[in-house]
Parts: structure tokens; sequence; C-alpha cells
């Protein structure tokens, strides 16, 4: 069975699914180092109150009656990415601006305290135990057959893996032709360079971070959706995953993190599928290691120049 | 005048001739014991050039960064007459000084955008007016006309610059990968789509050859007469200063010593004894040695 094209299309179906959760969170990452230079450590909880605001919103919403699927879903999309784009901003807010001059080491720290943090804030308030959920979206078709294996493409896997390709198109067409785009970009190649052009560096700095909640809180409701189960540390393994992604990808760069999001996904998933599933993070990670060794930049990172 | 009197008070007219842009009183600026700056008092006139010289170490740079909101002076008034009124530099800070006092300025060591062309160069330059006219981006992620008229507007103004600072055949090129009279240049082109009242060029000459040093004159005289805007001018190359300033300010030791027309300030003793002081002469300028006549005029002189 592990041999036929249709267990292969399953897994594929699988990664890529796994994979743009991966990249959406990972797009967090790369902004923000991109323009600060600092790895968020605390973008993976922020993908956790991703997931917990979506939940509590379906739940509000079957409360208050709503009950048609594409009605409730999109409420919860936008309820969730503007909460957790607030919970994006206020974290850079509080806890970063006020260290934009340190040395790195004190913002990496302190974005670390954030995650343990917000964890505990999330468990203090949330309870520590799972939160499964009803699916909401069920059904799917069936793309193709084999001897009797059936591979099946669910909606909900339609549903994250076009939503994700909507957000990068969207997020891109930002960056790439839009004033702000361009005020990051210019940021985050020299910032004081940019406050001389009237740049508000500060609030160009603000936008990235409710950009990468934004997307982390996507990212959470698509597992809620996908899995039907979250709790308050579900940020930790998924956040280190991304992180992995974008440094796979490249990090600072926004197609990068989407490839290594979708080539963690895959790589899970494939090897979880003809191997075992207890070695799945095993894999990823090592992949990262042989990365990291002979690409140290990944895969579309660009090496930086020293000038002499 | 003496170099004694001339730091005393306030400056009241300007010695190049035109209306007043820029009133500097009293600046201090120090960090911990040393004194950068000390009790300087200037104005700057609006359509003119005007020079600041002096040795390495004289506070030159400084004096920039007190104007574009890097540095908070430890004492003084900086007052922009600005035609929408006026703004007090010292309490700008950061990105206001570009946004609300329309300052511009460029650097010694150059910071482009290196990974941008160098046409997005120029468009980021136009960022504030861009962002009102997309709505904060709304209307430029949506394709909006609104949008894409200010875009092309922007990019008028910066094919504008590119023509004039011989750009334009690059306008696609990475910033970083330019030429390093280029990239001088360039940096000239993207202050001007801020579309400033005051430019602020900290040794734009540094690094050119002869024959770019002459282009650059040529500049910088274009966007006096044309744009009639003033322009703040640190410069080590004599021939330059000498040749297109209207009016000279020359610090020493973070003191003011000498204020006045290209012609006065050649010819002031304190000058001369400050360039003759110094021990290496590599800063020393020929024309100054020389009490030269032949150095070229300003505009007032004619």
């Amino acid at each position: 069975m592990q041999n036929s094209f249709a267990y292969f299309l399953d897994q594929l179906i699988n990664g890529l699914t796994l994979g743009s959760i991966y990249g959406l969170i990972a797009i967090g990452y790369t902004m923000v180092y991109g323009i600060i230079g600092m790895i968020n450590f605390a973008h993976g909880e922020i993908f956790m109150i991703g997931a917990f605001v979506s939940i509590i919103t379906f739940l509000l919403l079957g409360m208050a009656g709503v009950t048609w699927v594409p009605l409730a879903l999109i409420i919860v999309l936008v309820v969730a990415m503007t909460l957790t784009a607030i919970y994006g901003w206020t974290l850079e807010r509080v806890a970063y601006r006020p260290l934009r001059r340190s040395p790195r080491l004190a913002a990496l720290i302190t974005a670390i305290g954030m995650s343990i943090f917000l964890q505990n804030y999330v468990q203090l308030l949330q309870s520590a135990r799972n939160k499964p959920m009803q699916p909401v979206v069920s059904g799917g078709v069936q793309v193709f057959e084999q001897q009797g294996y059936v591979v099946s493409l669910s909606f909900m896997q339609m549903i994250i893996i076009v939503l994700t390709v909507l957000l990068m198109i969207i997020f891109t067409t930002v960056i790439v032709r839009t004033t702000l785009g361009r005020a990051q970009r210019a940021c985050e190649q020299d910032r004081d360079m940019a406050a001389l052009i009237g740049v508000n560096v500060d609030r160009t700095i603000s936008l990235t971070f409710v950009m990468g909640a934004a997307l982390a809180s996507v990212a959470g409701l698509m597992f809620l959706l996908y899995y039907g189960v979250i709790d308050f540390y579900i940020g930790f393994l998924a956040g280190i995953k991304a992180f992995t992604a974008a440094v796979l990808g490249g990090i600072g760069s926004l197609p990068g993190a989407m490839l290594g999001g979708i080539l963690i996904g895959l790589i899970e998933a494939f090897w979880s599928g003809y191997f075992t599933v207890e070695y799945k993070d095993v894999a990823a990670f090592s992949i990262l290691v042989l990365v990291l060794i002979f690409r140290p930049t990944g895969l579309l990172g660009k090496p930086d120049i020293e000038k002499v | 005048m003496s170099a004694a009197d001339s730091f005393a008070a306030p400056v009241a007219e300007v010695p190049g001739g035109g209306q007043t842009l820029l009133t500097v009183e009293h600046l201090t600026m120090r960090f911990g014991g040393l004194v950068a700056i000390d009790d300087v008092s200037f104005l700057g006139a609006d359509g003119r050039i005007t020079a600041i010289i002096g040795p390495n170490g004289a506070g030159k740079t400084t004096l920039f960064n007190c104007l574009t909101g890097f540095y908070k002076p430890t004492v003084g008034r900086l007052t922009l007459h600005h035609p929408e009124g006026e703004f007090l530099l010292e309490r700008l800070e950061g990105y206001r000084t570009a946004q609300k006092a329309s300052v511009a300025r460029t650097f010694q060591n150059i910071r482009l955008f290196p990974r941008m062309t160098v046409l997005e160069n120029l468009i980021v330059a136009q960022h504030n007016k861009l962002m009102r006219a997309s709505g904060f981006t709304a209307a430029g992620l949506f394709g909006l006309k609104v949008y894409r008229d200010a875009e092309a507007k922007a990019v008028d103004l910066a094919r504008y610059w590119l023509d004039h600072t011989k750009l334009t055949e690059k306008a696609d090129v990475e910033a970083g990968n330019l030429p390093y009279g280029d990239q001088r240049r360039l940096e000239i082109a993207r202050a001007m789509c801020t579309e400033p009242v005051l430019l602020c060029l900290d040794e734009p000459a540094a690094g050119l050859n002869p024959r770019e040093s002459h282009d650059l004159n040529d500049l910088l005289r274009y966007i006096r007469n044309e744009h009639k805007i003033g322009i703040l001018l640190i410069e080590h190359d004599m021939s330059v200063v000498m040749e297109i300033s209207d009016h000279i300010i020359v610090l020493d030791y973070g003191r003011k010593i000498s204020d006045g027309t290209p012609k006065a300030v050649r010819n002031d003793p304190a000058v001369i004894r400050a360039y003759l002081g110094q021990e290496e002469h590599e800063e020393l300028p020929p024309e100054i040695m020389a009490g030269a006549d032949n150095a070229g005029r300003s505009p007032d002189d004619a």
C-alpha cells in the first residue's frame, strides 16, 4: 500500500495543508526579523492566541444562533485577525519598542519572556485542559482511487490551501507594490535613513507586527479547524517549526518563509507516512541542521555582503 | 568684525544676502564633558548655498545631526522659516523633521537603500505624499485610480531628478550596485524627491574625481537657482566650496570662527590661523594658503 501513488498523493495533500499553516506563521517571523533583526519568539504564542480567539468566537456565534457555516467562518476570521493583531501590536509596543536601541540579546530574552508570559496568561484564563471543537467543515471530494485506496481532498484542506495562497498574494502585493511595503523595505535596509525621508519608523514596525499577527491568527484558526483540539501549549511546537521554516527558506525572505513552511510540512507528512510518526520532528529539524551547514542563508535568502 | 564678536550674539542678517530660512541661535551640543558645538549662531538663507567648513572634528556633522533630529541640542534654538510657518527643529524628532519641516539630508558615508532599485529609492522618498494619496495603503493595495495617479506623479518627479542627475539609464539597477559617483548623485536626487525647503549635504564631493566634482557643482547650482531652496553644505573640497557657495561659516573646535561671504572668509585671519595651525596639512585648502583671488566667485560678488 505504501508504494502506491495514491498513498503518495494522500501524503502530499496532508503535507501541503500542514505546510500552509507553518508558512503563514513563518511569514510573521521573517517579516519581523527583516525589519528589526530580531527573532520574535513570542510569535508562536500569537498563533496560539489566534486559535483561542477563534474557538471563543465560534462558541459565541453558536450561542447567538449563527449556524450558517460560511458566514460563521468569515466572522471568526475577521474577529480573530483583528483581536490577534491587537495582541501583536501591544506586544511590540509594550515589550519590544522600549528595547529598540538595546543590544539584540535584551530583545531576544524579552521575546522568550513574553512567550512564557503569554502561555501562562492563556493557561490561567482558559485552564490547561484541551479545548475540543466539533468539526465545522466536513466532507470533501474524492480525487483519486487506486486498488480500493481512496484519496480525498477535504473541504477543510481546500479552504486552508486556497486561503493561504490568497493571503500570500495579498501580502506580497502589499510588500512589493504599496507605499507601506516600500516603507517597510526602507526600514529594513536603513532605519535612520527611512526616518530622514519622512517614514514613521515606529508605526511601520508596529504595522509589521500587526500583519504578522493577523497571518498567525489565520494559521491558528486553520489549526483549530483541522485538528479540532487546541491547548495553551500549541504555540510552542508550531512556533519552533515555523521558525525552522523561516530559517530554512532564508530568514527575511517572504517567499522563502512560505517555501520553508511547505517543505517542513511535506517532510513531516512524508516521514510520518513512510517511516515513523514519532520521529517526524527529528526529520524536520535535521533538515534544518543540514541546510544551516551547507547553505547558512537558507534556500532563498541572500548572503550578506560585507562592504569593505 | 572679530571672531569674538561673531559668536557673542545671534547674527542679524545673512552675509550672502537672501531671505532668512534657518536661524540658529546659541546652539550648544555637549556629550558628557565633550563640547562638540559651543554657542554657535548663524543664519542660512533661502535660495543660497551656505557652506560649513572647518577642520575634522570641528562639529560640522554634529550640527547636521542637531538640525535633522538625530541629536537633541543641549542648548539653543533652531528655527526653520518654512512657507507653512515656523518650525523649531530642536523639538522635531526623527521622521517629523522630514515630514513636517521638509528638511532633507545626505550622509558623508552614502546611505542609500542598497537593495532597492534606483527608481524605488526615489519613490520611497515620496512616502508621505503617497501614503496620504493611498489612504494609508488601502487604495494602493486595490490599485485604485487615486493611488495610481499619485504614483504616476511620483514617478514623474523621480524621472525629473533622474534626468538631472544623469541616472535615467540606470533607473532599474539596484542602488547598491551603482558606481560610487552615481551613488552620490542618487543620494542628492533622493533628498530632492522629498521636496525639501532645506537640503543638508554632508561632504557630497568626497571621493569624487575632478570631473564628477565639477558636475556636482553644476547640479548644486541648478538646485539653488531653479528650486530656490536653501542648501547647507559641509565640504572639505575647497574648489567646490569657493566656487559655489554664497555664504561660508567656519567652525573650529565647535566654535564659529568666521561667518561671511567667500571673499571675506578667505581673507579672515582667524580662518587662516585655524587652518595653518593644524598639524595635519592634508586638510589645507590651497586657496586659503595662497589667499587666492582666482578661486571663483559667488553670484553676489558679480
